[in-house]
């Protein structure tokens, strides 16, 4: 018997195997609809009534069958276009007896092996795993056993101490800023403040900073910038109270 | 030369006998052919058998039976259908793997490749390139040498293999006309 004799009454349809698989990759039977299990039914009943296992008949079977459930299953997933959705029926036709004709060469390949095997079947051979090869002894060039020694007593010396100085922050008191400036203003009536810190460290650039914003808080300065990320001005207020006046005052005396 | 062949338990290349006698490859072809005058079928119980791209010693046929009565096949009894179109799909595709070998057949191939791989007819031969590549397999020299091929070359071309498939290709193209019209 051969495959595509099979006839099928299922509900989608009804009539040859082969016609099923044309019909199913023209979508003129839904994919969904085919009742893979009814097809393998029909085809194991079939087998039934037969007085001999035909065994190519089942390979074929097996192999259009796959195909079937290939495209079923590829039909399901979201996005996955069937490979022979595209193709016309002419198309379909030819891809499938494409992969019927790969199977029955890789069958008639398998035929031949069988074949082979019992014509030699009167060839004894010996099996046994392979003989050990010799070990290949890796040649090493002359070593000292003196520096093998001085490698190692390096390694038993305690490592100096690490030193974490370098990760404490310092800052500089406020303070110190504030006189600074206090004596620059008691000589000049403005600066540039970005001109005053410049070189010293980003710590002491912030410290510098607060101490300014001490100074305006204090009414003792006014701040102007032209834009932003421009120099600072700083200059003495208009307005100085006789408190901010006197610390001024004082801070030039202590800088002269 | 003789004592080499004895020993091994597979087929020896001429390289390799070369390298152990420490001697040039033309010369031990003559002598490989000379050792293979003396012993053939006809002549000595064992005879010199060029296969699997090298060369052994085995039994002579007529010794088979004699061997039969003490040793088994173990290798090749019980090599199903199944296992016969594995391992042809394997011998003229391979490396392949396991889906390739199961889209051919229709089913899937991983018993019928796992039997194959212990009996040492087939081994592992990498992965293909991708992220988390299949394993591929091919044929082994005791595939060969089982089959009693020198090489896979000896297999037959795949296109002159029956396949006689115009029968379901008219039929098939028959179909799509009707639907078409």
């Amino acid at each position: 018997m051969l495959v595509h004799e099979l006839e099928l009454d299922l509900e989608a349809f009804e009539g040859p195997f082969d016609l099923l698989l044309t019909l199913v990759l023209k979508e003129e039977v839904s994919l969904g609809d085919v009742d893979v299990a009814g097809v393998v039914l029909a085809f194991v009943e079939d087998l039934a009534e037969r007085d001999e296992l035909d065994l190519e008949a089942c390979g074929e079977f097996l192999v259009l069958v796959s195909s079937l459930l290939e495209l079923k299953a590829r039909a399901l997933v979201a996005g996955e276009q069937v490979e022979l959705d595209e193709l016309d029926p002419e198309e379909a036709a030819e891809e499938l007896a494409r992969r019927l004709a790969e199977y029955r060469r890789f069958k008639e390949a398998s035929h031949w092996l069988a074949e082979r095997l019992a014509q030699e079947g009167d060839r004894y051979f010996r099996l046994g795993p392979a003989p050990l090869a010799p070990k290949l002894e890796p040649r090493l060039a002359a070593q000292e056993p003196g520096a093998l020694a001085a490698a190692l007593r390096a390694l038993a010396v305690e490592p100096p101490p690490v030193s974490l100085a370098h990760m404490a922050l310092r800052f500089p008191p406020v303070s110190v800023f504030l006189e600074r400036f206090r004596s620059l203003l008691g000589r000049r009536r403005r600066f540039d403040f970005d001109q005053e810190v410049e070189g010293l460290t980003n710590a002491e650039q912030a410290v510098a900073f607060l101490a300014l914003l001490e100074l305006r808080k204090a009414s003792e300065v006014t701040l102007s910038q032209a834009a932003p990320f421009a120099p600072i001005r700083v200059a003495r207020a208009e307005q100085e109270t006789p408190a901010a006046r006197e610390r001024r005052a004082s801070s030039t005396l202590r800088s002269a | 030369m003789e004592a080499l062949l004895v020993v091994a338990s597979q087929p020896l290349s001429v390289d390799e006998i070369a390298v152990a006698t420490n001697d040039e490859a033309e010369r031990v072809e003559t002598a490989l052919g000379l050792l293979g005058e003396r012993y053939r079928e006809g002549r000595s119980g064992i005879v010199l058998e060029q296969v699997a791209g090298g060369y052994a010693f085995r039994a002579a046929r007529e010794a088979a039976e004699a061997c039969s009565q003490l040793f088994g096949r173990p290798v090749e009894r019980g090599l199903s259908p199944a296992a016969l179109e594995t391992l042809a799909i394997v011998a003229y595709l391979g490396p392949c793997t396991r889906p390739e070998i199961a889209r051919i057949r229709g089913v899937a191939a991983d018993s019928a490749v796992a039997g194959l791989v212990e009996r040492g007819l087939l081994t592992e031969a990498g992965r293909e390139p991708d992220a988390g590549g299949a394993v591929r397999y091919r044929t082994t020299p005791l595939f060969e040498r089982v089959f009693g091929l020198g090489n896979l070359s000896e297999l037959p071309r795949l296109e002159e293999l029956g396949a006689d498939t115009e029968d379901i290709r008219v039929r098939l193209h028959a179909v799509a006309e009707r639907r078409t019209a």
